[in-house]
């Protein structure tokens, strides 16, 4: 199975310029270890500690995936992952 | 350098007080390579603070793919400071993650005068450079 992960201009350098990317996994956690396997580095990009890092959004299809149950959420066949990088900042 | 059309300009500001005290955000994006911020896009501070920011996830995809579409990337990253100068924190640089865009920050702690500077942030490392305001920004209207 799968999926189509569409990879951010900052993360382009680890799939060779490649705008979208293929990975397999039941669930976005195995995805990214798939993901990790044919572009390493990448994981380290995504996930820390097991969580996903705040730097990044991570979107299944459209929902932002830390409404579908963060790294553990399902991927089924035909989904589209979409990575992005979180646009955030403060006065401090 | 930031070349940037005056009006443009003005709407950052004008978005900025709107908002204040909370902090404001959006981009402006242009065609990719181009180096011509055309299109602003407010956006919608999900943490609706005046000490910090977050492009609403949602919204940001659909304008993501929106620039997709339309061959774009964002030229310019903006937000303001509302008690604060106009320079980026130690947030604003933990989170830069677009080496080729301009990073703007509006003041808006004195009602008066408006602080409007922009910056390059690469690397952790944050370099500001000079704003030239221009009636038009080169290409003819579309």
């Amino acid at each position: 199975m799968a999926t189509e992960v569409r990879i951010p201009t900052i993360m382009r350098n680890l799939t060779d310029g490649a705008k979208a990317v293929e990975a397999s996994g039941a669930t976005l956690a195995e995805l990214i270890d798939d993901l990790d396997r044919r572009h390493p580095g990448l994981g380290e990009k995504l996930v820390d500690g097991g969580k996903l890092r705040r730097f990044v959004n991570v979107y299944l299809n459209d929902e932002d995936v830390r409404f579908l149950g963060g790294i553990e959420a399902q991927v089924a066949d035909g989904d589209t992952v979409t990575v992005l990088p979180a646009v955030a900042g403060g006065m401090r | 350098m930031l070349r940037i059309n005056r009006e443009i300009r003005d709407r950052i500001v004008a978005h900025a007080r709107r908002d204040h005290p909370d902090e404001a955000c959006g981009i402006v994006a242009g065609p990719i390579g181009s180096d011509r911020p055309e299109r602003m896009v407010e956006m919608a501070n999900a943490e609706r603070s005046p000490t910090f920011y977050r492009f609403d996830s949602k919204e940001q995809l659909r304008v993501w793919r929106e620039m997709d579409d339309r061959d774009e990337e964002p030229v310019v990253i903006y937000h303001s400071h509302t008690a604060t100068e106009a320079y980026p924190s130690r947030t604003d640089v933990s989170y830069a993650s677009e080496p080729g865009a301009h990073y703007v920050l509006v003041s808006t702690r004195d009602a008066e005068t408006a602080e409007f500077r922009s910056y390059r942030i690469v690397d952790g490392e944050v370099t500001e450079e000079p704003v030239e305001v221009v009636e038009f920004t080169g290409e003819p209207a579309r």
